[in-house]
C-alpha cells in the first residue's frame, strides 16, 4: 500500500499553526481532494493547531506540538499532538446552543468534527493526540464520528 | 497573510473595507482596533465590508461576534457586506448568518440602518 508519513516536531508559536495549515493544505492536494475539501481540511487542522499552541501549550517556549500526516490512496490522517495539561472534549460547550452562540470562542472543535470524517481524542502523558481522519472516497462524508480514548 | 481594514463614511454609515486573513493574531487584532476605534468616536452605524476577506477561522468568526456584540451594546448596529462563499458557509454552519445582518449590496446596506 503506497503511504506517505511525515511528521514535524514545532514551536507553540503562531508560525506553527500557519506552518501546520499550508503543509495541510499542500498534502490534501496531492491526495486528491477538491478545492472545497482541501480548505476544510487545512482549517480542521489550524483549528488543531491552534487548540495545542494556544490552550494546550499557553505558548510556553519549552513545549511543543507534534504533527503528523498520513497519506494513503483511501485517507489522509493527521494527528496534532502537545504537551498541555490535557483536555476533556465533552466538556467543551456546544457553540450552537443559544446561550454561546454570541460567545467569542469555542468553535475550534466543533469546526473540526464538522469538516472531518473521524475525529478521536487521546490522551497522554502528557498532552492531548486529535486525530482528524478524511477519506478520499469517505462513507461518513458530512457526518463526524468522534471517539475519545 | 496580513489583513488590511481602510474606512469610510458615506450616509452616516461607517464602511470598513476588509481584505485578507482574519485569523488568530494579526488580524484578529487589526479587526478589534479598527471597529473599537470608530466605535469609540461614537459611530453608531458600522458595516463590514468582506468582500475581500480571504479566509476567517474560528478566533475571526469570533472577533466579528465581539464586534457585533460590543457595538450593539453601546447602542448601535453592525451589519456584514459582501460575503465570500467560504465565509457565507462557516456563519451557516456556525448559526451565526441568521445572527447578522448580512447585505449583498452596499446601497441596500445602506438603507438598512435606517429601517
Amino acid at each position: 500500500m503506497d503511504a506517505t508519513r511525515v511528521s514535524y516536531t514545532l514551536e507553540s508559536s503562531l508560525a506553527s499553526v500557519n506552518k501546520a495549515e499550508q503543509t495541510a493544505a499542500e498534502l490534501a492536494a496531492k491526495s486528491g481532494f477538491d478545492d472545497d475539501e482541501c480548505g476544510r481540511i487545512s482549517m480542521a487542522v489550524r483549528e488543531a493547531t491552534v487548540n495545542a499552541v494556544l490552550h494546550g501549550n499557553h505558548y510556553e517556549p519549552g513545549k511543543r506540538v507534534t504533527i503528523f500526516f498520513e497519506s494513503t490512496p483511501q485517507a489522509l490522517t493527521i494527528a496534532v499532538r502537545d504537551e498541555g495539561p490535557g483536555v476533556d472534549p465533552k466538556a467543551v460547550p456546544d457553540p450552537l446552543a443559544p446561550e454561546n452562540l454570541l460567545k467569542q470562542s469555542g468553535r475550534g472543535i466543533f469546526l473540526i468534527r464538522a469538516f472531518m470524517d473521524e475525529v478521536r481524542f487521546r490522551t497522554m502523558d502528557p498532552g492531548t493526540e486529535l486525530t482528524m481522519i478524511k477519506f478520499v472516497r469517505g462513507p461518513n462524508s458530512g457526518s463526524g464520528k468522534e471517539a475519545h480514548q | 497573510m496580513t489583513m488590511k481594514a481602510s474606512s469610510r463614511k458615506v450616509d452616516g454609515v461607517v464602511i470598513v473595507d476588509l481584505s485578507g486573513r482574519i485569523t488568530l493574531g494579526e488580524g484578529a487584532v487589526v479587526l478589534r482596533d479598527t471597529v473599537k476605534e470608530i466605535s469609540g468616536r461614537g459611530e453608531k452605524k458600522i458595516l463590514l465590508n468582506l468582500g475581500d476577506v480571504t479566509y476567517i477561522d474560528s478566533s475571526g468568526i469570533g472577533e466579528l461576534v465581539s464586534a457585533f456584540t460590543s457595538v450593539r451594546n453601546a447602542g448601535g448596529d453592525l451589519k456584514l457586506l459582501n460575503l465570500t462563499k467560504k465565509v457565507h458557509d462557516l456563519l451557516q454552519i456556525t448559526k451565526l448568518y441568521t445572527v447578522f445582518d448580512v447585505q449583498d449590496s452596499e446601497a441596500s446596506a445602506i438603507a438598512a440602518f435606517s429601517r
